[in-house]
């Protein structure tokens, strides 16, 4: 299921860290990379990987809100809503960017384009509001921005 | 307090990232000069300069190092707590992106002073922007030899590795850290023991912010002296201010500590949009007490002065409301955050976090009864103190000052029709899905 890359990865990492648990997390974000998300099947491979038992895996997968549990879209919308965003509009870009594409916080269009998420502070209070796509941050959002940035993608 | 106006931290320095630059501008002539102390000079230098920590507990900073045992036969190591998620925090980010090897030749020094073979920076795992930045100083630190074996050309060796993080607020907590960067899920630990006896993998280990220790080659370059006579004499130092919410200029902005809350906001953030009044001033990221519009004038930013007035430091975010702002809005969305990120190990966090949030929504649905208020009042006061972590206090602490401060908001939003009995039905007439 790792790439041939993320082995090769994987055994430096190895050096790093004196147990194999240490690994969960960054093993599961080598797989997040490759699939987009980690399925019951990559969380069993995980397990065989590090030696530990399934549950292991699975209750660190649950506890991380980043780790995908379904599939997503190829542009996953984070958008933040917390209180720095929320006092200069956030919940306006939010609920425009879910009208926009048609779908409710938490879905996927139909296409697979596009997944829209709430999410806690990210960091960037200072360029409010703003929202994470995949692993890009678009800040000092707007909803004429938004528009364009939904036309630009579709 | 004497006029201070250098920036220590991030200096206005094209390139600064860039080790060339980096090197250009003195850059690693703090670890040179470190290598050549003993090891315990260069934490009483850290001692003696009142460096505080700058993740929100404000503890001093050589004093945690010298928690760490000088003999061990276990390995130590030290972690860089770069998880920055407490909402109207943005300081860290901007270290990584400005100037990641100064906290990088900041850890290497700390780890000189404590015997320290190991630094793991922990990162959340939405700065993937800042990680690449930063593992690209790593490495161009590495081939320069200020990290890695025999740095410099001494017998002193550490590696530093980055390790990410996933999406829990709960991993800035340095026990729900230490437990995530082996791999498990962020629960905290009961203390004690404390880290420097039983942290990482049971090793002896130290945990600093990351602001925290890009301040360390300040204070070895400069001396202690010259550095604990900046700003508010017992938290020296500069801090990097976070601004945000309704102000003009929202941002970072890196003055001394003790800087006046007033001229962070309208001499720095350049005022509030539409000159609007000031309703709510948060001054230190989403779980320190508010203070009312009225409060700020003459308020100093650091641990003392704005404890004296009934809050904290914290992180050094500040959130600032305007006269049109809807209180009790802002504060169902922290209680909705705290909800969301308590790790549920301890029930009256897990439990009473959602009760917050429940009667707060009420609030602001126009549902909320008068006697409501004493009800969250109580859910708050018995979550506080009775958890294993700060979380607990932390959700607490804004529903406490908010009652205190606007109770007139929530009386005059609580409904004045008593709510419509409703028919219970006892256990044996519950049918379920219908």
């Amino acid at each position: 299921m790792l790439s041939h890359d993320n082995l090769e990865k994987f055994e430096q990492l190895k050096t790093q860290f004196p147990s194999m648990k240490s690994l969960t997390l960054p093993v599961l974000w080598m797989i997040q990379e490759q699939h987009g998300w980690i399925s019951e099947d990559a969380m069993k491979y995980v397990a065989d990987l590090l030696g530990l038992p399934l549950r292991h895996v699975y209750g660190v997968v649950t506890f991380y809100t980043m780790f995908n549990r379904k599939p997503v879209g190829k542009y996953h919308m984070q958008v933040c809503t917390n209180i720095s965003c929320q006092l200069v509009g956030a919940e306006k870009i939010s609920d425009h960017v879910c009208r926009r594409l048609n779908i409710k916080l938490g879905e996927t269009t139909p296409d697979k384009k596009f997944t829209v998420i709430e999410v806690e502070c990210l960091g960037s209070c200072g360029t409010a509001p703003m929202m994470q796509i995949n692993d890009d941050y678009l800040e000092h959002l707007t909803i004429q921005k938004v528009d364009a940035l939904i036309e630009e993608l579709k | 307090m004497t006029e201070f106006s250098e920036k220590l931290i991030l200096p206005d320095i094209p390139n600064l990232h860039t080790i060339d630059v980096y090197e250009q501008h003195g850059g690693y002539g703090a670890l040179r000069k470190a290598l050549a102390m003993q090891p315990d000079a260069v934490t009483d230098e850290v001692k003696k300069s009142n460096l505080r920590g700058r993740g929100g507990a404000c503890f001093p900073t050589g004093l945690k190092w010298t928690f760490m045992p000088k003999q061990s036969t276990k390995p130590k190591y030290i972690c860089a707590n770069g998880d920055e998620s407490e909402p109207g925090t943005f300081k860290d980010r901007q270290i990584f992106e400005f100037n990641p090897h100064l906290f990088i030749e900041g850890s290497v020094i700390a780890a000189y002073a404590m015997g320290v073979k190991t630094v793991y920076v922990y990162v959340r795992g939405e700065y993937a922007k800042w990680i690449k930045v930063l593992q690209k100083a790593i490495d161009d630190a590495y081939a320069k030899r200020y990290i890695g074996q025999n740095i410099l050309g001494t017998t002193f060796s550490t590696d530093v590795y980055i390790y990410r993080g996933a999406g829990a607020y709960i991993c800035g907590e340095e026990s729900a850290l230490m437990n995530s960067l082996e791999g498990d899920r962020g629960y905290p630990r009961v203390k004690p023991p404390f880290p420097a006896q039983y942290g990482l993998w049971g090793c002896p280990t130290t945990i600093n912010n990351i602001e925290t220790l890009s301040n360390v080659p300040v204070i070895i370059n400069h001396g202690w002296e010259w550095y604990s006579k900046i700003g508010a004499p017992k938290q020296p130092g500069t801090l990097l201010y976070g601004i945000s919410g309704h102000v003009n200029k929202p941002g970072v902005y890196e003055l001394p500590s003790g800087a006046l809350l007033t001229d962070v906001i309208y001499k720095y953030a350049g005022g509030v949009p539409g000159n609007k009044k000031i309703k709510a001033v948060i001054p230190g990221g989403s779980s320190t007490m508010w203070l009312r519009g009225e409060e700020i004038e003459g308020v100093r930013m650091d641990a003392d002065s704005l404890k004296a007035v009934g809050t904290s430091i914290g992180t050094g975010g500040v959130i600032v409301m305007d006269e049109d702002t809807d209180v009790l809005k802002v504060l169902a969305r922290i209680a909705h955050f705290y909800h969301h990120e308590s790790c549920g190990q301890c029930t009256p966090c897990r439990e009473g976090c959602g009760w917050m949030e429940k009667i707060l929504k009420r609030f602001v649905a126009g549902e909320g009864r008068i006697e409501d208020i004493d009800l969250l009042l109580d859910v708050a006061n018995n979550i506080e103190g009775n958890t294993i972590c700060a979380l607990g206090d932390a959700a607490a602490w804004p529903v406490q000052s908010v009652i205190k401060k606007f109770r007139e908001e929530f009386e005059r939003r609580a409904r004045k029709t008593p709510a419509p009995d409703v028919y219970v039905p006892p256990p044996h007439l519950v049918r379920l899905n219908g």
